[in-house]
């Protein structure tokens, strides 16, 4: 199989507007989560990570995407911080692949049988604006969708699809997920604590981020390689996870042996960590089973919230920035351990020599992905 | 009570979408989870909001579920001493 | 050497029928909904599966489709049998109802056993818990059914060995019109497979395929 490398990113978040700012917001341990009181959002107060909307509305009008919904808006702008940021990119030779769990979701508060909320509205979107010659790719596969499209997107290019393939995930905070969290009894009553013994659930955020996958070993002098990846099942319930992590250990393992490695090799883990008090507990379990206990390891959803269709594309982002600066950051929102099985979550940022990351997801549906980042240096 | 107790029972069936279960399927001091009718984590917190739609009592903590939803005998009681419908 | 791949069955729900390896196997034209034809589905197949009246109109029709696909099956499935679906509208007949519950402050009761649905994955993971399955799955969004898409993915997991075969295909659910096709796609013998014929057998007009007594 073809090596397959990520080349260059974006994250459009409430910690900024570039992966620059993000990962500076993230290394002074700043969160996008605060306190919302918008009616329109949710009855009450609520904790959340929205975007400033003037700093949307400014960027959108300098680059003329005002008549695009705010969803389109920001993906777009994903793609064409991209397509600036370098010259051997042809967008038309490129595949896409959208990650997203709700889209335009919002338009069904205006009508019910909005064309807007397909998901295929916006693939076509973009597909008009950039004038693409073919369509993006949607996956829709819950809170896992960000990080398989990166697996999806990486076995495009190895059976030769592409060369270079695109991808890009978001997700808005919605009423509609709002209320489905809160009816589920889901929502932290404070910014969410991933594996703290006094964590009570998400907080829900938005974002949109992009990722550039190619086979091209050129572009960068430091390669990061996406060397294994799977995705599993729990075969167990479709919102419950699973007791035993089955689906999670299943892809960890899958992953780990397609990278050829074992878990000794791992340096450091990007967790899923939405903070209910059953998926942590879950992910400890299926860490264990893997032998990554001891493995540093942080969820960065203190950060972000949970944005969905984002969270993993952001989490493997970061990841690359951690490899490329051999830095770690503290698990925001962590203070005294509170899940069955020994984890060792980052209590503080970290300096240290990385070479391979792993990153999983696990949501609703009982999906699992795992993601095996590695830098090769040249 | 016995009326609010089959009352409850026909809801029940009707609001967790228990198809091939009947109103005399269901015995006042059977357990809704576990063994009895096999109701699951979702069930709970359909539950919960069939308390609040239904008879405007709000559980604010879901933990409390679990008490309260050992049987219909049980919630009946817990309705009939905290409804505000 | 080039694995060839073939289709061991076949399945589509559409207008009301049900159909296996091209066979009409049961038709209903009484049912006014979607949701009174599933169960007469159901019913036919003989099945004891008390969590099936929870799903929603999708997983039902798609999980309806896996169990008569699977049923006296040739080639049995394993734990590494993949899956890959994909549909135009999502979970939006869901996503509608969730909506509706939300959209009047007075009577603002979301429910947690429909905001559950409101995820096309969610029929993914309906049929993985029915037949055990703890392998790969992954639902796409297009216009249409593309089948030379799904047939380059499913191929992608059997050549990469992430998957032993891939049952994939299109569930489809809007309002009042739907449209289920699945095939358990194989490595095994048989002929190379082309993505013209997955297009033919998916286009193919079953209403015209003679239908058994």
């Amino acid at each position: 199989m073809k090596p397959v490398y990520l080349v260059s990113d974006t994250i459009l978040s409430p910690l900024g507007f570039s992966s620059e700012e993000n990962i500076k917001k993230v290394r002074d341990n700043v969160s996008g989560i605060q306190l919302i009181d918008d009616k329109k959002l949710h009855k009450e107060p609520f904790y959340g990570a929205k975007i400033e909307a003037s700093l949307l509305e400014k960027e959108s009008e300098n680059k003329k995407l005002t008549s695009y919904s705010k969803l389109e808006q920001m993906m777009i702008l994903s793609i064409q911080q991209l397509l600036d940021a370098t010259t051997s990119l042809n967008i038309n030779e490129v595949g896409i692949v959208i990650s997203t769990t709700k889209g335009n979701i919002d338009s069904l508060e205006i009508e019910l049988h909005s064309e807007k909320a397909y998901l295929s509205n916006l693939s076509n979107t973009i597909k008009t604006h950039f004038g693409l010659k073919n369509l993006p790719v949607i996956i829709s596969n819950a809170c896992i969708s960000g990080g398989l499209a990166v697996a999806v997107a990486k076995r495009m290019i190895q059976s030769e699809m592409y060369k270079d393939v695109l991808v890009i995930g978001g997700d808005l905070l919605s009423e509609f997920t709002l209320s489905g969290f809160f009816s589920f009894q889901a929502v932290s009553n404070a910014p969410c604590k991933p594996f703290s013994k006094f964590r009570t659930g998400v907080s829900l955020g938005e974002a949109v981020a992009a990722l550039w996958l190619s086979d091209r070993d050129e572009i960068n002098k430091t390669k990061i390689q996406i060397t294994g990846e799977a995705s599993a099942n729990d075969a167990n319930h479709i919102s419950g996870p699973s007791r035993t992590g089955e689906g999670l250990y299943i892809s960890i393992t899958k992953a780990l042996k397609e990278a050829k490695i074992t878990s000794e090799s791992i340096d450091y883990i990007s967790a899923h960590g939405t903070a209910t008090p059953f998926n942590d507990e879950m992910e400890a379990i299926a860490f264990n089973r893997a032998s990554l206990q001891k493995v540093p390891m942080n969820s960065l959803k203190g950060y972000y919230g949970h944005t969905l269709g984002a969270s993993a594309l952001i989490e493997t982002i970061v990841a690359r920035h951690s490899l490329l600066n051999n830095e770690l950051f503290a698990s925001k929102g962590f203070d005294e351990l509170g899940v069955s099985q020994e984890v060792n979550v980052l209590t503080e940022n970290k300096k240290t020599t990385l070479h391979r990351i792993l990153n999983t997801a696990s949501g609703f549906g009982g999906c699992n992905v795992a993601l095996i980042l590695e830098k090769v240096n040249s | 009570m016995a009326e609010l107790v089959e009352e409850l029972k026909v809801k029940i069936i009707d609001q967790l979408s228990l198809e091939d279960i009947e109103v005399s399927d269901i015995g006042n001091d059977d357990p809704l989870f576990g063994d009895g009718l096999a109701l699951d984590s979702i069930d709970a917190l359909e539950l919960i909001v069939l308390l609040e739609k239904e008879y405007g009592i709000k559980l604010t903590d879901p933990k409390q579920g679990k008490e309260i939803f050992q049987s219909v005998q049980i919630m009946a009681d817990y309705i009939t001493e905290h409804r505000t419908k | 050497m080039e694995k060839v791949y073939h289709i061991a069955q076949h399945c589509a729900i559409k207008n009301q029928a049900v159909y296996k390896n091209g066979i009409c196997i049961y038709e209903d034209e009484e049912s006014e909904t979607i949701k009174d034809f599933a169960k007469g589905v159901y019913k036919n197949l003989e099945l004891k599966y008390p969590k099936f009246y929870k799903m929603d109109e999708l997983c039902k029709l798609s999980f309806l489709a896996s169990e008569v696909l699977l049923k006296n099956n040739e080639i049995e499935i394993d734990e590494e049998t993949a899956l890959v679906l994909a549909n135009k509208a999502s979970s939006l007949d869901t996503d509608r109802k969730h909506q509706k519950s939300i959209t009047d402050k007075e009577n603002y009761f979301p429910s947690p056993a429909v905001f559950v649905y409101t995820l096309p994955n969610i029929a993914l993971g309906e049929i993985s818990i029915k037949n055990k399955l703890k392998s790969e799955n992954a639902f796409f969004i297009s216009e249409s059914f593309d089948a030379d898409f799904i047939l380059k993915y499913a191929k992608m997991l059997i050549d990469s060995e992430k998957a032993t075969q891939v049952i994939c295909g299109w569930a489809d659910l809007d309002t009042d019109k739907y449209d289920v096709f699945l095939m358990q796609l194989t490595s095994e013998n048989g002929k190379k497979l082309t993505t013209q014929e997955i297009t033919n057998i998916y286009n193919n007009d079953y209403g015209r395929v003679s239908r058994r007594a």
